[in-house]
């Protein structure tokens, strides 16, 4: 492959003089492109995340000799400035193609045929995926759950996305954009529900909303609490009333909504800053995308309540950037939003109160969800999450009191301050108040979101979703875990259980009467199936594994290699090679992950810790039972590289 | 007493192992009179003839033979130790690891500037020679070994005390000074 | 404001100043809490994860974490040690550890590390991962095999621009420290000593010089790390 000789905005390293003389325009216009879209940011390094993704809009990477050129203008060296680019799932380093084709690993992606779906892109495009084809038309990569769950296999194509693939559909796509079709063409063909027509939209995604509760249900019109309600209260009641709602976080941690306002008022800043976190990464959640394409309105007037309560100025609301198509038509939201005096200077006609919000994208990275990594993107750098304390209440973007919270969590506050507390309070259970949203999907006849009241057990979901000969569940996506049966074998559970904090679990069929609840089921929503079919340790487990290697920032030793050392392990038993002590070791391997510093880390042994507590019979199966010893080691396998090479037949020398 | 029967080899390794064996000095004296040697280097017996008590394994495993010397060890030994930085990991013989076998092979006989004269180009590949494996493997990555003893070599006082601890079936006692990885 | 503050560590009574990392307090008070990523005078980064510590029950680092009145710490437990042993085998199988070969041998910190915590074998399987050595700087080398990611270089080889000479490169398993092509063949002989010294493995070598110190007299040879701070 040659990508030099093909691609337009290939020029550097290139030796040939006459080459170099013919590509000189090119040079000089790349530079200049460069330093235009910095100074669109004040050549803020802080806004290099917007710099990158502009420059990726106009010409899919960036160049070594513009990183020098960025590095210059940012005062910075270029290491700092690669340092970010190569964090990030969407940004490259070298050319990509005309059409660069992310498709979607995971596992809801695999159970629904992904191998056809690849096979044929790769068929059609004539390239293996992670390569771009020769005349630059068309790259194939992987890419991590992109929040399709519900209509996969998905695939982002320059930006817009592609649901429900078939090898079927892939001919047809790719036939279409060699014949010269634009890609919108392409989509509009099929057009989803609700705003997905709309034109700043034009998607085929679905909402597939399946049942509403007191959120989803429109049953007010947007923004009266801005209108009517919040010039009349204060923001000690603003807080107070969330209080007394008893709100917890909706992303998975439950950590009470009023409390961080509370928190976030009493610190003193020169600015405050109110982040809404639209990173939803966890495989097998889908809830933000739906409720950032339906009831945008709800979410960002929820901002400025929680600008309001807090005294906040700056908005921030974080993207990610797989949501890239929702893009035009929030701002678009936003613009209303100006428009009609509910946002920006003197909001809902409160005289001292200024605020406004920014939509800043994302560019790939799982991590980024996790709030301070979030807020270590916004200011431009990589998405690692921070040392805490200090928490980003005491000190998060760019230093200033911030306070991040969930999509689900501000559109629910607005609810509570239209409908009251009180009104709240007679939902859910007397430990988790109100409802949740439920991103279901897997083996079922119904995937999509459910919002249901807290309380609800795994049964009703099941019978809910229309899922059938159901296996296992795993609630809270891949850093859930699998709890449940309780014997196995010469394991002192509480000793084990001790070590691992659930944001959520995989069950088994024994614990489907457990409820979804903070004391009994926490879960951020992630809802995915699996039936009595799955193979969950080759399929599901190895899915979960790679998705955590593949997305650990790599700062603390323990999370960029301790998933991989697991993993391996797990292939070992799955190869035949296990004996029970390899069992043994992977639950006491996986403590030390508990030593990370983010979720991420924390949680990204669960997919086997947790099988193994719960599906311990899988693995056992396995296990070989006449020896006590087998360290894995081939040497039948281990001899072939070297024989076939110096021509000799692969036998054993005898001494 | 019963002496013990012990048996050493170096596999892919330096002897350096066996000479470090020697540098007890004048304990050797004491050695023979509480053990001795089967299948080794040392006295060249080149088969087991009885059942061994220690066997000590310098070097890691790089070729096929390295492996069949270390499991007919596994077999007659009754404690198996692991000798050294490459018997530990591989040591200096794994720094090929990672790289393609083809790509090793390639720059050894006929790419790499201290290639001399092979203008055809041979690789050796007489069926008398051991196949070598895709990477050079620590000794516990293959049998089950009991004891380490890491250094480069390995210090004589520690190959000393361990022994003789193993000899007389008393605790180790390793002080800090003798447990290096150089 | 009173500065002073009480904590525990493994029930000995420390008073210390408001401000101080726990890592400092236990260091000036004669606690040896391991670390490795870890600077004195530098913004800490718990980026390795060995000065692991328990607070109620819950694991934080001790480098990143300030004192607080009444703090009672749990430090030199069977758990804990075992947490950081395993931390310092995966650094070994993760990455190409040949220390016979290595200049940095008997003055590195993860292997003294090693030999503190008595590791003779990682239980983890070697993992041997093909990595590059860089020579482009004419003063020093960037040993890609021996690198633990700690973060030091990044932090403290900056130029008078503030520029930083070294910096992360992708991430997760493939994440490795780079030095900057363009400063590095600019690095002063200072600089460069500097980078030398405060890499606490062998990943950064200045150029012509290794091997200096015979062996029996390095750093860690006689005395564990960390003896100094419990004398």
């Amino acid at each position: 492959m040659n990508l030099q000789k093909n691609s337009y905005f290939c020029c550097e390293n290139n030796n040939n003089a006459n080459v170099d003389e013919f590509f000189k325009p090119y040079l000089r216009f790349m530079k200049d492109l460069t330093k235009k879209i910095a100074a669109r940011y004040n050549n803020d390094p802080t806004r290099l995340m917007d710099i990158l993704l502009d420059l990726h809009e106009v010409q899919n990477h960036v160049s070594d000799d513009q990183v020098d050129t960025l590095a210059k203008i940012l005062n910075q060296s270029g290491a700092s400035i690669r340092e970010t680019i190569s964090f990030y799932h969407f940004f490259s380093m070298k050319p990509l193609a005309r059409y660069n084709i992310y498709l979607n690993n995971s596992i809801t992606s695999v159970m629904r045929d992904r191998q056809s779906v690849k096979e044929a892109f790769e068929m059609d495009c004539d390239i293996e995926f992670g390569q771009v084809s020769e005349d630059g038309q068309f790259g194939l990569f992987n890419t991590s759950c992109i929040g399709m769950n519900d209509q996969d296999p998905a695939a982002i194509i320059n930006g817009k996305i592609f649901t429900n693939l078939t090898p079927y559909r892939v001919h047809e796509l790719i036939k279409g954009l060699k014949s010269g079709q634009a890609l919108d063409d392409l989509i509009y063909e099929n057009h989803g529900d609700g705003n997905n027509s709309d034109p700043d939209v034009h998607s085929m995604v679905y909402n597939h909303i399946r049942k509403k509760s007191i959120i989803l249900k429109k049953d007010y019109p947007f923004y009266e609490v801005l209108k009517t309600k919040l010039k009349d209260v204060s923001p000690e009641d603003v807080i107070h009333k969330v209080e007394a709602s008893n709100l917890r976080g909706r992303g998975g941690a439950g950590f009470p909504t009023g409390l961080k306002w509370r928190f976030g008022r009493k610190i003193e800043g020169e600015h405050k800053v109110i982040i809404c976190n639209a990173d939803e990464g966890e495989p097998g959640t889908f809830k933000d995308r739906v409720m950032l394409t339906e009831y945008p309105e709800m979410v960002f007037e929820g901002m400025v309540i929680s600008a309001y309560a807090t005294g906040a100025d700056i908005g921030l609301l974080y993207l990610r950037h797989e949501y890239k198509y929702l893009l035009k038509f929030l701002n678009r939201k936003l613009d209303e939003m100006r428009a009609i005096g509910v946002l920006g200077k003197k909001v809902a006609g409160i005289s001292d109160f200024n605020f406004d919000i920014r939509i800043q994208l994302g560019a790939g990275a799982y991590v980024c969800g996790e709030e301070s990594a979030l807020i270590e993107s916004l200011e431009g750098k990589r998405g690692e999450p921070r040392d805490k304390p200090p928490f980003p209440v005491e000190k998060g973007y760019l230093g200033y009191p911030t306070i991040v919270n969930n999509v689900e969590t501000l559109a629910t506050v607005v609810k509570i301050l239209y409908h009251g507390a009180d009104w709240y309070t007679g939902f859910g259970t007397k430990d988790s108040l109100g409802t949740k949203l439920l991103s279901i999907s897997g083996d079922c006849k119904f995937p999509g979101i459910y919002e249901v009241e807290w309380g609800t057990s795994i049964k009703e979901v099941i019978e809910m979703c229309g899922a059938e000969e159901v296996q296992a569940i795993q609630v809270g996506g891949p850093s859930g875990m699998l709890i449940g049966v309780k014997d196995f074998n010469n394991l002192n559970s509480n000793e084990l259980m001790k070590w691992y904090k659930p944001s959520g679990m995989m069950i088994a069929e024994k614990f489907f009467d457990r409820r979804l609840s903070y004391s009994d089921l926490p879960t951020g929503g992630s809802i995915i199936i699996f039936n009595k079919h799955r193979d969950l340790l080759k399929d599901v487990v190895m899915n979960f594994m790679d998705f955590f290697i593949e997305e650990s920032c790599g700062s603390c030793s323990t999370c960029r290699n301790m998933p991989f050392v697991m993993k391996n392990k797990l292939q070992k038993i799955l190869d035949g090679h296990g004996v029970r002590k390899d069992i043994d070791d992977l639950l006491s391997w996986g403590k030390t992950l508990k030593a990370s510093r983010c979720g991420l880390g924390q949680t990204a042994g669960n997919p086997i810790l947790s099988s193994i507590f719960n599906f311990r019979h899988l693995y056992e199966q396995y296990i070989q039972s006449l020896t006590d010893f087998d360290t894995g080691f081939d040497l039948e396998k281990s001899i072939q590289a070297s024989a076939k090479f110096t021509h000799r037949k692969a036998s054993l020398h005898s001494f | 007493m019963n002496k013990k029967i012990i048996a050493t080899t170096s596999l892919a390794g330096c002897f350096g192992c066996h000479m470090s064996i020697l540098d007890i000095d004048e304990r050797i004296l004491d050695l023979i009179e509480l053990v001795e040697f089967d299948k080794s280097p040392i006295d060249d017996i080149k088969k087991f003839s009885r059942p061994v008590d220690i066997g000590i394994i310098e070097g890691g495993c790089c070729n096929s033979e390295n492996v069949e010397i270390l499991r007919y060890f596994r077999e007659n030994c009754n404690i198996l130790v692991s000798l050294g930085e490459c018997a530990i990991m591989g040591g200096l013989p794994a720094m090929r690891n990672g790289i393609p076998i083809e790509e090793c092979l390639r720059e050894a006989y006929i790419d790499g500037v201290t290639v001399g004269e092979n203008t055809e180009k041979i690789i050796p590949n007489d069926k008398e020679l051991p196949i070598l494996l895709d990477k050079v493997y620590p000794c516990h990555e293959v049998v089950k070994i009991d004891y380490y003893l890491p250094g480069c070599p390995p210090r004589a006082d520690l190959i000393w005390n361990a022994l003789y601890a193993l000899i007389t079936g008393n605790e180790m006692d390793l002080p800090y000074e003798v447990i290096k990885f150089d | 404001m009173n500065q002073q503050v009480k904590i525990r560590i493994d029930g000995q009574e420390i008073i210390t100043e408001r401000g101080k990392t726990i890592v400092e307090a236990a260091r000036e008070n004669g606690v040896f809490i391991p670390t490795l990523c870890n600077m004195p005078g530098v913004k800490p980064k718990g980026a390795c994860r060995i000065c692991t510590i328990k607070i109620n029950h819950r694991m934080m680092t001790s480098c990143t974490t300030p004192v607080a009145d009444g703090m009672d710490i749990e430090n030199n437990t069977d758990e804990l040690n075992d947490i950081r042993k395993s931390i310092i085998e995966l650094l070994f199988v993760s990455g190409n550890h040949f220390c016979p070969a290595c200049e940095k041998s008997g003055n590195c910190e993860l292997q003294a590390l090693a030999y503190r915590f008595k590791m003779m074998v990682p239980r983890y399987p070697y993992d041997f991962p093909r990595k590059e050595v860089d020579s482009s700087s004419p003063k020093i080398i960037k040993e890609q095999n021996r690198c633990i990611a700690c973060q030091r270089c990044m932090k403290t080889i900056v130029d008078e621009d503030g520029r930083h000479f070294f910096a992360y490169e992708d991430r997760g398993k493939d994440l490795r420290v780079v030095l900057d092509p363009i400063l590095g063949k600019e690095i002063t002989d200072e600089l460069a000593k500097k980078a030398m010294e405060n890499c606490p493995v062998g990943s950064i070598i200045y150029k012509e010089l290794g091997f200096h110190e015979p062996i029996g007299t390095r750093k860690y040879d006689k005395e564990p790390i960390g003896s100094k701070i419990e004398s």
